[in-house]
């Protein structure tokens, strides 16, 4: 960062830095001035002049001249005023609102709208044009996202996060002059997987949240809470929004070390199980025998029969929280606490908790990943498995652009110069993957090899930087020219990552992936990596265990009558004949869950627990960030949480302090909460904002009388508009307002500067990467034991347990298939068959996918009609012939560029 | 006023170049090749009338030793703005390499202009020649045409004569037998005002929408594909070859005023004979439209002219004894701009005139800028509403703010400035019909016009 800089703004003087731009610079130091297309993270363009300042020259200037802050570098010295261009910028906002609708009313943007507070701070009140308004017709954009381009005043910001920031291709500026137009070629599902930050970029409502749509509720009234998102590894922090016991929404939740200002759609719309009742466990219930109905409980009947399994063994879960597995673990003892996950996962997270014990390498943030300039991704599918990192690392790339521009001596605000200056060059970005991936159009080069080859070859750049490194074997010609390449993108770089991780079911290639970046970290201190893992609390879940080889099928192996399954599917972690043997062994199983799954219907007793909305508790991501998640809102009497269930007497403030003593490594978790007797002034921090209607009438409809108001056992929130508001002392960062910001825009203001640290609020706490043993230790032999001749396929929409089972991801998802190169189909005798019988499982669809490396078989993973658990080592396919697709199998939900589509 | 009539006529009736009476020892570099009952001259014709002898002195020449003699030359950018093409020259850096290009801006697209478009139509090679000796100067790689998409006669010429030059060695590999390559593609534009702003025309070349972009960085640094470019327009390009062979002295001589060489000028609107001719730079007002243009027609009296383009300040009749320099139009508070001057009559509604041009400008927006986008159109509906009678006081309070809100400095690029500049001037020169159309809640012109019928 350059030596600050003295300006004067309306005699006020600043302390700017010279390398940012004057808008951001005004904002970072609590002013306020309006703007429409820049954004923190998309920079400038200069397009709405919204934000036009006075520039004065000299000291004797007393007209200066007209700036666009956002567009201007502050000069030294130099003196600026807000106030004399306050007259264009209110004409500005008065011809941008000549054809936009008086339908605030009826607006779902209405109360979060950056549009009306820019209109009431630019002082346009009263609307002098009197001709007739431009009108749109809108499109359907799919289950996600609802489309009103009348409310459009063309800030531009869409295209340039869909397409600038986030890659797509399938929404684009159209027509010209008055009519400009933002959509689709055609009415259709917006195929990015981001699309959803639409509602959040858009100042106003032309882009909204179609599933909050549904049920939807000024944000006023919403009952927020920080919390963590379940959907996968990355920890993105998100803020879900309650009223009337449903949960309304999910938006961004800003932490500039995880996903800044941005979420996956997975992540914003995956959560709709948590209101359906066909999902949902909301009763306790027990059940006599295995094939016996189930029998409703009441809490305390079924606290009673779980307190009385003492002999038990508990089966914790990577969706369940720090402190949910604890209290089992607590409850069973260690000896009795097994990891719920299969031997083959557990053994490839227990790798990389060993690696990120020992590597010299950095642990990447999401942060980090954006800010390294040469990058290897080893097998993962990240679009599809760790879809925010896959968005980090489009930012990634652009550091060539960067460099580029500094040459130049353009600002780096300057985005569409930067941009143009670089025009196709990126920095190294190499991509080992079985098939094409949805980041190949921003890749230098996609090699497609099954994960063992991957390892290999990432091995054989590890040699080629790091002689002592082990010899890599059985490489092609044009795989070792690869290999030189990738070693000298990644041996000059300023910060080198390597990304691998357990979704690709290979432990050699992350065992690859640690060599690869320790030979790298010889080199260069800066050098990060990321492995990423499959849910939301893998790797804290692997903490818990502290090296036991706890997994599974040893539980399996016990022999014992009665065991506790803590929020987990045993039938998605190993065969179902294996499961089924256990089952049928037990005399009592209890399930704690919150979801209706194939393991609970066989329980004995089966108790409702609360979904991440509704408890609180600390999730683990994949860098070993502990993260703690609030409560939303209060679920109805039946249901408590898990921690609630296994630990009747202890708070979560007592859980979280007792699993920072009892586990060496999660020390650092006491430091995320400020403790359960947490208060400021006497007041707790509010989950509900000061203009939360309808407190004491909202239930009226069924009684009268005003409702105590819900106590929250476990935390330092209110379920109240009482407390303290984050703008002061509170510890907790909740919904964003500010006076006169009432859009989610807001958050600079409690920034320490734009896009930078939050005043107040947790980052979150680094569990990993302290160890003292760092940089000893030798390079990991290979482990190449386990071959396959079939890889994973992973979809963003339905691969992932939890948000498989919302509405709107299932309006994007499909049944399972698998992939093949058209030559092997050919070859098997497959290509004509309407369906494929798998081996030891279901009959599915085929997909033809030319990327797919010949010898290879693609199996969808988590999908309704496979099971991988099932697969034999070496699968064999079979044509099914009298095979009839139904309604589930919606290939066109399958986003891939490398499909062989049917001819004619 | 239907300009596009008046040049077709003209053209049909070979007036293009017949002014009654010659009055100047100018050489006119620029359309001594023209014959219109000829037509173009092909490659061995144009070069036997002393064509491309340009190149190989260009090429005896240091790159940027022919700059600094452009420079000297004092050739003024024609496409309007008038900025000394040697000094925009100057401001590409040294070779890396890497590939550069010279852009030749032919989207002559600025209401009433026609001036390229008998260039290019008339006498191709020039063009051609003038693209080789600027490449050479600025060490381009390649050149592009940036055609206006409805000059289809220029495109096929120009595609012929550029056939011609690769045949005959002059574009290629090796450009008239010397080691410098040089490949020339003509590319017809799907046609928009905006792509005459050279960044926007950047942007549509590359297949992008046609925005402008922010300057800094200029073209120069980074244009074309992010790599530095020159845009210049056809008749700057078309001085080039000229100047070469003469020098710097001639072509300041060729002006009668401090601005150097000849240059288009061109009338339309009611006067007896519209068309275009090549003039000594400083000539007036007056010459050009009395003695060239033949005068207004028969019962028509000059109200105001627009002096260069659809984009300019009108200037009242009091200005007609001013020199045609981009200085001295500069100086009265208008803009030379392409010099092909448009005629308002006493017997056309000065209002409808400025209304029919804005909602042209407002049509051509590229939609990228607030004060352009949405502020044409509004400005569009009041004039309209004051011409068809329906017009409300207040409006001209707003028009003359809206005159301040899209001025220079205001608005991301030249467009929205340039089409409020006839009704800045306008709401000063024709105040008093503003008023009347408000006041009697007709247009006056019309009314006259209807109970002439009567």
């Amino acid at each position: 960062m350059s030596e600050k800089i003295t300006i004067n703004i309306d005699n006020q003087t600043l302390q700017v830095d010279p390398d940012k731009n004057l808008l951001e610079e005004v904002l970072s130091a609590g002013m306020d001035l309006p703007y429409f297309c820049w954004h923190p993270s998309m920079d400038s363009v200069g397009s709405c002049r919204q934000c036009a300042i006075t520039e004065y020259a000299d000291e004797d200037d007393d007209k200066g001249r007209l700036v666009m802050a956002c567009m201007t570098a502050p000069r030294d010295g130099a003196r600026y005023s807000l106030k004399s261009a306050a007259d264009f910028r209110a004409e500005i906002i008065e011809s941008m609102m000549i054809s936009h609708p008086h339908d605030c009313a009826v607006c779902e943007e209405g109360g979060e709208c950056h549009l009306q507070d820019m209109t009431l701070m630019s002082g346009h009140v009263y609307r002098r044009y009197d001709g007739t308004k431009v009108t749109h017709r809108n499109q359907n954009l799919g289950p996600f996202i609802g489309h009103e381009m009348n409310r459009c005043i063309t800030c531009y910001r869409c295209v340039r996060f869909y397409r600038d920031y986030a890659g797509g291709t399938d929404l684009g500026a159209q027509a010209m002059h008055h009519h400009v137009y933002f959509g689709r070629p055609d009415d259709g599902p917006l195929e990015s997987e981001f699309s959803g930050n639409l509602v959040e970029v858009c100042p106003t409502g032309v882009f909204t949240d179609k599933v909050f749509s549904q049920h939807y509720s000024r944000k006023w009234d919403l009952q927020t809470s920080p919390s963590i998102c379940a959907g996968c590894s990355m920890g993105c922090n998100i803020n879900p929004g309650e009223r009337y016991g449903t949960l309304r929404r999910v938006v961004n939740r800003y932490n500039d070390e995880v996903n800044g200002y941005f979420i996956c759609d997975r992540g914003r719309f995956g959560s709709g199980y948590v209101n359906d009742d066909d999902i949902r466990i909301r009763e306790s219930m027990t059940r006599m025998a295995t094939d016996a109905d189930p029998v409703l409980a009441t809490r305390s009947e079924a606290l009673l029969n779980l307190q009385g399994m003492n002999e038990a063994i508990g089966i914790g879960s990577p969706r369940a929280s720090m402190e949910a597995n604890f209290a089992l673990l607590q409850k069973v003892g260690k000896e009795n606490f097994y990891a719920g996950i299969g031997e083959h996962e557990f053994a490839i997270l227990q790798q990389i908790l060993d690696i990120y014990q020992t590597t010299p390498a950095h642990i990447a943030s999401l942060k980090d990943v954006e800010n390294s300039d040469a990058v290897i991704i080893l097998g993962e599918d990240l679009t599809n498995t760790a879809a925010r990192m896959a968005l980090a690392l489009r930012q990634s790339v652009r550091h060539r652009s960067f460099e580029k521009a500094a040459e130049q001596k353009i600002p780096l605000w300057h985005d569409a110069a930067v941009r143009k200056l670089a025009m196709d060059e990126k920095s190294p970005l190499y991509i080992l993957s079985p098939h094409a991936t949805r980041l190949d159009d921003v890749s230098t080069k996609t090699h497609h090899c099954s994960p063992d080859q991957a390892a290999r070859i990432a091995a054989a750049i590890a040699n080629s930087l790091d002689n002592e490194a082990p010899v890599a074997s059985d490489l092609s010609e044009t795989e070792q020219a690869l290999v030189s390449q990738i070693a000298d993108s990644l041996g000059a770089a300023k910060q080198p990552l390597v990304i691998a991780g357990s979704n690709s079911m290979s432990l050699a290639l992350v065992q690859s992936a640690a060599n690869l970046a320790k030979a790298l970290s010889k080199q260069n201190p800066q050098t990060q990596l990321a492995l990423v893992g499959s849910e939301a609390n893998s790797l804290g879940l692997m903490l818990l265990l502290e090296g036991r080889d706890q997994y599974l099928q040893q539980a399996f192996q016990r022999g014992v009558s009665s065991a506790i399954v803590l929020e987990n599917d045993l039938y998605r972690r190993t065969s179902a004949d294996a499961v089924d043997h256990f089952l049928s062994s037990l005399k009592q199983l209890a399930v704690i869950d919150h979801i209706k799954t194939r393991t609970g219907e066989q329980a004995h007793l089966v108790c409702a627990s609360a979904t991440f909305a509704e408890s609180s508790g600390t999730f683990v991501n994949y860098e070993g960030r502990a993260q703690h998640f609030y409560a939303t809102f209060k679920p109805v009497d039946s249901i408590i949480p898990a921690t609630r269930w296994l630990a009747p007497d202890l708070s979560l403030a007592e859980l979280t302090k007792g699993c920072c003593e009892e586990i060496e490594q999660c020390e650092r978790m006491s430091k995320l909460t400020p403790g359960h007797d947490y208060h400021y002034a006497g007041l707790l921090a509010p989950r509900q904002q000061f203009r939360y209607s309808g407190r004491t009438a909202m239930r009226a409809n069924l009684n009268v009388h005003e409702p105590k108001q819900e106590q929250d056992p476990d935390g330092i929130m209110a379920f109240s508009m009482e407390g303290v508001s984050p703008l002061k002392e509170a510890s907790v960062f909740n919904t964003p307002w500010a006076p006169g910001w009432n859009s989610n825009q807001s958050v600079f203001k409690f920034q320490d500067e734009v896009g930078g640290h939050l005043k107040q609020g947790s980052v979150g706490e680094r569990l990993l990467g302290h160890s003292t043993q760092t940089g000893h230790g030798n390079y990991l032999t290979l482990d190449f034991s386990c071959q396959t001749n079939w890889v994973p396929l992973y979809q963003l929409f339905g691969s992932e347990e939890l948000s498989a089972r919302s509405k709107a991801i299932q309006a994007r998802a499909t049944s399972a298939y698998v992939s093949l190169n058209p030559q092997d189909a050919k070859k098997k005798g497959l290509s004509d068959s309407p369906g494929i019988q798998v081996q030891g499982n279901g009959v599915v669809p085929m997909l033809l996918r030319d990327s797919m490396p010949t010898g290879l078989v693609g199996i969808s993973v988590g999908l309704e009609g496979l099971n991988i658990h099932d697969l034999p080592a070496n699968v064999t396919l079979a044509p099914a012939e009298d095979w009839q697709p139904d309604t589930h199998w919606q290939p066109d939900n399958i986003i891939v560029s490398d499909r062989q589509r049917e001819e004619g | 006023m239907d300009v596009y009539t008046a040049t077709r006529r003209t053209y049909n009736h070979g007036l293009w170049l017949t002014p009654k009476n010659e009055l100047t020892t100018m050489d006119k570099a620029l359309t001594k090749n023209i014959d219109e009952a000829r037509g173009p001259l092909d490659y061995q014709g144009y070069v036997a009338a002393g064509g491309y002898t340009s190149v190989a002195k260009a090429m005896s020449m240091q790159p940027r030793d022919m700059m600094a003699l452009i420079k000297e030359a004092g050739l003024g950018g024609r496409g309007g703005a008038g900025f000394n093409t040697g000094l925009k020259w100057s401001f590409i850096p040294e070779p890396d390499g890497g590939p550069r290009y010279l852009v030749v801006n032919a989207d002559e697209m600025e209401p009433g202009t026609f001036k390229d478009r008998l260039l290019m139509e008339q006498d191709p090679h020039l063009l051609i020649e003038g693209v080789i000796t600027s490449a050479w100067a600025l060490q381009a790689t390649t050149a592009y045409i940036f055609l206006r998409g409805e000059y289809t006669d220029a495109e096929a010429l120009l595609l012929k004569a550029i056939d011609e030059a690769y045949a005959n060695g002059m574009l290629g590999q090796s450009v008239n037998g010397s080691d410098y390559s040089l490949d020339l593609y003509l590319h017809t534009s799907a046609g928009r005002y905006i792509c005459g702003e050279e960044t926007a025309l950047i942007n549509a070349l590359e297949g992008q929408r046609a925005n402008p972009r922010a300057k800094p960085p200029f073209p120069q640094v980074s244009g074309l594909w992010g790599r530095p470019t020159l845009v210049n327009n056809v008749e700057t390009i078309c001085n080039v070859p000229s100047i070469v062979l003469n020098g710097a002295e001639w072509f300041k001589q060729q002006g009668l005023g401090e601005e150097a060489g000849s240059k288009m000028f061109g009338v339309s609107g009611r006067v007896n004979s519209p068309g275009c001719w090549e003039l000594p730079m400083g000539t007036t007002f007056r010459t050009l439209l009395e003695d060239y243009a033949g005068g207004m027609q028969d019962g028509y009296s000059l109200k105001a002219f627009l002096p260069g383009g659809g984009s300019t300040d009108f200037l009242p009749p009091e200005h007609l004894d001013l020199p045609m320099s981009y200085s001295e139009v500069g100086k009265v508070g208008s803009r030379l701009g392409t010099a092909l001057i448009m005629v308002l009559d006493d017997k056309t509604c000065p209002i409808g005139c400025i209304h029919n041009l804005i909602k042209f400008f407002a049509h051509e927006s590229c939609g990228w800028c607030t004060p352009c986008r949405d502020g044409l159109p509004w400005v569009e509906h009041m004039l309209w509403e004051i011409e068809c009678g329906r017009g409300k006081r207040e409006y001209l309070d707003i028009l003359k703010e809206m005159t301040g809100y899209m001025g220079p400095g205001k608005t991301f690029c030249a467009l929205a400035p340039g089409a409020m500049a006839p009704l800045g001037s306008g709401l000063k020169l024709f105040m008093e019909e503003f008023e009347q159309h408000i006041e009697e809640q007709c247009c006056p012109y019309q009314h006259q016009r209807m109970q002439k019928t009567a």
